[in-house]
């Protein structure tokens, strides 16, 4: 649709870093209670991106109190305050569903080396 | 309050296709895209010489040698070239329209209610199950090659023919068809564009005209009123 592209980029985030399904990020999620307004922050695995332009999608999954957690935000969401890549992954799926049936050492993943030199 | 008597703005677009944004509240809405207008009034209504009072709109581009010689009358009249399209809106307040002036996204705000009529979607000759509903017949149990047909259709001897009105299978779609009550999530008056929450009847690159929801109550002053 490419006769709303301009409308969508108003909408568009620059300032997303670049991160891929294996990646640790941690996601700031701006919260309103009250009046009040507080960054919560949601650390976790990417498991799948999926999508394009403003549509686009990531899950995040992390294990909390011993029960997973995932959580699926829009990239461009302005939800989202600030994602910071802790640490970049080797894995070998665009999609980890694999993780679910995973726990403890079995579920971790190896941290990815020379970056973007494929 | 009688038909008649609403005060119904209108405006003619063109739909440019659906996509997402984030409102206030940083949700994400659906909305499609409309390029409304700019319309003309070539025609208004009075109860006097017509028996109603409506307004005449007209929206699109057309070569003005493709235009038939009585239609080119109609329009110089209003002192405009041709459009493509027209239609008439019934609205009370008609008189205050004049003879060739501008109508654009802009007769409606943010959070207004309105209904929207376009052509639907042509789906060609379609079954019972696509075009009405119908449940069909079972997967398997014995079912032969009939696994979307509609079953019976009447008794045998009496009444010995088939009810008029039968849904059975046809052409589907392309048809006028209205959403109502949608809201206006946006209004973009410099690029003429109308972002409406949801989806709206008909292809991308149709026409469409959007006006006051008929199932709310007129706005009165601000537009839009509470559900």
């Amino acid at each position: 649709m490419n006769t709303l592209d301009s409308l969508d980029a108003a909408s568009l985030r620059q300032d997303i870093p670049a991160f891929r399904p294996g990646d640790t990020v941690k996601v700031s999620v701006r919260i309103v209670e009250g009046n009040r307004e507080r960054d919560q922050v949601f650390q976790g695995v990417v498991i799948r991106r999926q999508g394009g332009g403003i549509r686009e999608t990531f899950t995040v999954r992390k294990i909390s109190f011993g029960v997973g957690v995932e959580r699926t935000f829009p990239v461009h969401s302005p939800v989202i305050s600030r994602i910071e890549v802790v640490m970049r992954g080797h894995v070998r799926r665009a999609k980890l569903y694999y993780l679910r049936s995973r726990r403890g050492k079995a579920a971790k993943i190896r941290e990815r080396r020379e970056p973007a030199a494929r | 309050m009688a038909m008649r008597d609403r005060r119904v703005k209108g405006v003619l677009g063109t739909k440019l296709g659906m996509t997402q944004v984030f409102d206030e509240r940083r949700r994400v809405v659906p909305v499609t895209v409309i390029k409304a207008g700019p319309c003309v009034v070539t025609q208004v209504r009075t109860p006097d010489n017509d028996g109603y009072s409506a307004v005449q709109l007209a929206f699109g581009e057309i070569d003005p040698r493709r235009v038939p010689k009585p239609l080119r009358g109609h329009y110089e009249r209003a002192g405009v070239p041709p459009r493509r399209h027209i239609v008439e809106l019934r609205t009370a307040d008609a008189s205050e329209y004049t003879l060739g002036q501008e109508v654009t996204a802009d007769v409606f705000s943010a959070g207004t209610v309105v209904d929207v009529v376009g052509t639907s979607k042509g789906k060609g000759f379609a079954g019972v199950m696509k075009r009405h509903g119908f449940h069909g017949l079972g997967a398997g149990h014995g079912v032969e090659r009939k696994h979307r047909s509609p079953g019976s259709v009447g008794g045998c001897a009496t009444p010995g023919r088939i009810f008029k009105g039968m849904r059975m299978a046809g052409r589907m779609g392309g048809e006028r068809t209205t959403t109502l009550s949608l809201t206006v999530h946006a209004v973009d008056a410099d690029k003429n564009l109308l972002l409406i929450k949801g989806a709206v009847p008909g292809p991308t690159g149709g026409l469409v005209l959007v006006r006051s929801a008929a199932k709310r109550p007129e706005p009165a002053g601000q537009g839009g009123a509470a559900a």
